[in-house]
């Protein structure tokens, strides 16, 4: 399986882009800061292209430093790891979405970025209290271990306790990026965005299931 | 659609037509294929859903996996453009600092307005909803009944094509036999909200909705819709056949690039279009109605928003079809001697009466749909049950404290997932790995959203005006709306989360949020369900109405209103296909009246 380096979808075409936008940004205003600090960037506006295939990058810069997505993937991988339903998060490019999802000049995103951004830095700290090494760095085995002991039950410290909270905010956004795919599709159980010329409704195994028939001849 | 700049519109037009969605485009349709020369002017740009819907795009594709925003509040793929709850540069203020008090007003910039988005839910106000003070006291009787609007009905359905069942309940009319089309077959969720339904003595039964499932008859339709007008029938006919029937994939939301829905763009515009008796003007922004010395309407002032210059485009009738809003918003900057407080507004009534549906919905979580087997259950891109209004019965007998009724829009949540967490998280609170997985798995499609849609009562409160203080971008005085809720609405809102906690509980389910002890903690604000009516409602006299049953204004004979200004109450059934009959209605009443040299 190819590594998430390997997988980027982020060209070398667009990080020009996006530093030649930085560039022309700290000219005339507030300069993009990558990592730190807010996003300065427009978003699609009211009338974008919908028609058509995208990728982070395509409407705004992605500003998670190298580090940062180091730990976005780590986690990641642990809380959707390969396995039987489907593969890990960072196959399926999670880290690009949460990148993008942080880096969006929208009020819902900038919020998850001032938990986001502390968050992983949080973790990153922990890990190295708990285990003595970078939480990338560690074992999926210990990087499990260590979540067990921030979601377990038990007497938290303080940063423990804000590391739980981050949690709850990356693992929702992770959830809609990794479920967003034709692989999360099938690990959770959708079925369909495919073209048929009749409806069926549910088969007979499900309607005998749940104790119904179908109403519609 | 094909657009012509000012340069070369014509020195005057039989018809100039404010707006091309429900209304603006049934009368082009309706008036061009008459033999009228019309111009429609459209205050967004030109929208063409055959190549700019994103059909089967995937939340991976899509910026922040097509989750909404302030840019694009219903979503990235929403066919809604340049508009919103906020057009930049086009503001609108509001009467009240209260929050319960807020209006809040979606718009459309774009060729079609709000009918490439909407829902498709097409439902005919009943006999009871034409004669509401009649009924029971309350707001104001229509000047028409359903027996006279019931043609335009048929007419609607037959060219649009809505499919759904005939029911025989009351105040649900049924169509004539053959003009429905087939309904899709139920959701697992509609069919065991069918079944606790049965037992809470709710009928749930299937939705109506202009989704084609199978294709029009395009033999036999045209005839019916246009008898003794053969160039009609051909273009009608070969617009029907340009239509596929739904394949069941892609939400209805996003438009549809096979014209399997109904939008002005697909059903209404092109065969205007192609009588060569169209013209269309898009980014024409209008301000006001201009009168001639007899009083007559002579046409209509816009903004050219790609010059910004000032332009008029004349016309022997003026319908204003611009959305209830807008279209008040019009009349009422229509000032001159003649018209000191607005065009046509010699009632003072323009402006006042408008309503909303009162709405609110419960999600519950059902333990019988989890971990069920996969399943395709993408349907025809929207709801395919509800339960039209049931308690007749039990108001007659004083039963319920509030009055007239709301219908229930069944939701089933095996949908597309992904953008955001397609189990709220809620559910999966300090999970992680392979466990995280399966509970999401459990979960997933476990819901369903109940949605209450009811009939909000006119109130003095409740009215548009304009802004003495605040101009557009283009130095148009704006709209400020005042809002009130009554007891009416919000005790009907209490009444809905009762019977959905029943429902739900009937099914071995449970709500996932405590029920609610107001109704202002439920109802959404006004507007919020984008079906704002009246404004300038039809009536009976000059004094208690802005035009009379034909959508003609009293006070100018030669100006229209086709859209949801006219309609003197908002019954829950979803007011487009009514926009649609009584545009219809109207054109035939303008054709008629333009031969006989009346207007």
């Amino acid at each position: 399986m190819k590594t998430e380096r390997e997988q980027s979808r982020i060209s070398r075409r667009d990080i020009i882009k996006w530093f030649t936008a930085a560039a022309a940004v700290s000219q005339f205003g507030p300069a993009l800061s990558f990592g730190q600090g807010a996003v300065g960037a427009e978003g699609y506006g009211q009338d974008p292209k919908v028609a058509g295939i995208f990728k982070p990058g395509d409407h705004w810069p992605l500003t998670l430093t190298s580090s940062q997505r180091k730990t976005v993937t780590a986690l990641a991988d642990t809380i959707l790891p390969e396995d039987e339903y489907g593969p890990a998060a960072s196959s399926l490019r999670v880290p690009d979405f949460v990148d993008e999802w942080v880096s969006a000049p929208y009020p819902r995103q900038q919020a998850a970025r001032k938990k986001i951004l502390p968050g992983l830095k949080d973790i990153e700290e922990l890990s190295l209290n708990l285990e003595g090494e970078r939480f990338s760095g560690l074992s999926l085995k210990l990087r499990a271990k260590l979540l067990d002991r921030v979601t377990g039950e038990g007497s938290k410290d303080a940063l423990a306790k804000r590391v739980a909270g981050f949690l709850h905010e990356f693992t929702s956004i992770c959830m809609g990026a990794y479920y967003g795919t034709p692989a999360g599709w099938k690990a959770i159980g959708y079925v369909g965005n495919v073209p048929s010329p009749t409806f069926n409704g549910p088969p007979q195994e499900v309607l005998d299931r749940v104790g119904v028939t179908q109403t519609v001849k | 659609m094909p657009t012509i700049s000012i340069s070369e519109a014509k020195e005057q037009y039989d018809a100039v037509i404010v707006g091309s969605g429900a209304g603006g485009g049934q009368m082009a349709y309706s008036l061009t294929l008459a033999g009228l020369k019309c111009v429609v002017l459209e205050a967004g740009r030109s929208y063409n859903p055959y190549t700019e819907t994103p059909m089967f795009n995937r939340p991976d594709q899509a910026p922040l996996g097509g989750t909404s925003t302030p840019d694009k509040d219903m979503g990235f793929w929403d066919a809604t453009v340049d508009g919103g709850w906020d057009v930049p540069g086009e503001p609108y203020t509001q009467g009240s600092d209260d929050k319960k008090r807020r209006f809040t007003w979606w718009r459309a910039r774009m060729m079609g307005g709000r009918t490439n988005h909407w829902g498709r839910i097409s439902l005919r106000n009943g006999p009871y909803d034409f004669k509401p003070y009649s009924y029971d006291g309350l707001g104001f009787d229509w000047p028409i009944s359903y027996e006279e609007v019931k043609p335009y009905y048929d007419k609607v359905e037959m060219l649009i094509g809505v499919h759904g069942t005939n029911e025989g309940l009351e105040n649900v009319p049924d169509s004539p036999p053959g003009v429905l089309q087939p309904p899709p077959k139920g959701r697992i969720g509609d069919l065991l909200t069918q079944k606790a339904g049965k037992k809470v003595g709710v009928p749930v039964v299937p939705i109506h909705r202009a989704v084609l499932t199978k294709p029009l008859a395009a033999d036999t339709i045209p005839a019916k819709l246009h008898p003794g007008n053969k160039k009609a029938q051909e273009i009608v006919a070969k617009s029907m056949r340009s239509r596929a029937a739904c394949f069941y994939a892609t939400s209805c939301g996003r438009g549809c690039s096979i014209g399997a829905t109904y939008q002005s763009t697909i059903v209404h515009l092109p065969p205007a279009e192609e009588t060569g008796n169209l013209d269309i003007i898009a980014n024409a922004h209008v301000r006001e109605v201009e009168t001639g010395p007899d009083g007559k309407a002579t046409g209509v002032v816009f903004i050219d928003k790609t010059t910004g210059k000032e332009e008029r485009v004349k016309g022997k009738v003026v319908i204003l079809a611009a959305s209830s809003g807008e279209t008040v918003r019009i009349m009422l900057n229509s000032r001159s001697n003649r018209h000191p407080e607005g065009v046509a507004n010699g009632s003072g009534i323009v402006g006042r009466y408008i309503t909303d549906t009162a709405a609110m919905g419960l999600q519950g979580q059902i333990p019988a749909l989890e971990n069920l087997p996969p399943h395709n259950e993408d349907g025809a891109g929207g709801s395919h049950f509800y339960s039209p209004w049931w308690g007749h019965e039990a108001q007659r007998k004083g039963k319920l404290d509030f009055p007239r009724g709301y219908h229930i829009e069944v939701g089933s949540t095996r949908n597309m997932p992904g953008g955001n967490s397609p189990v709220s998280m809620r559910y999966l609170r300090g999970l992680y790995g392979t466990k995280l997985k399966e509970e999401a798995r459990r979960y997933y499609g476990s819901f369903i959203t109940l949605a209450s849609r009811g009939e909000m009562i006119p109130n003095e409160d409740s009215f548009a005006e304009i802004d003495p203080k605040v101009k557009d971008k283009w130095g148009v005085p704006v709209v400020r709306w005042h809002w009130k809720w009554s007891d009416y609405e919000l005790n009907m809102a209490l009444h809905a989360e009762r019977t959905f906690a029943e429902i739900f509980d009937a099914m071995g389910g449970k709500a996932t949020r405590p029920l609610a002890k107001s109704g202002h903690d439920i109802l959404r604000p006004g507007g919020n369900v984008k079906h704002e009516v009246g404004g300038a409602r039809m009536g009976f006299t000059p004094k208690d109405s802005v035009c009379n049953k034909w959508s003609q204004t009293w006070d100018v004979k030669n100006l229209f209103l086709c859209d949801a200004s006219t309609f003197v109450s908002n019954p829950d059934k979803n007011p487009t296909l009514t926009i649609m009959a009584l545009a219809w209605r109207c054109a035939d009443y303008i054709i008629e009246q333009s031969a006989k040299g009346n207007l």
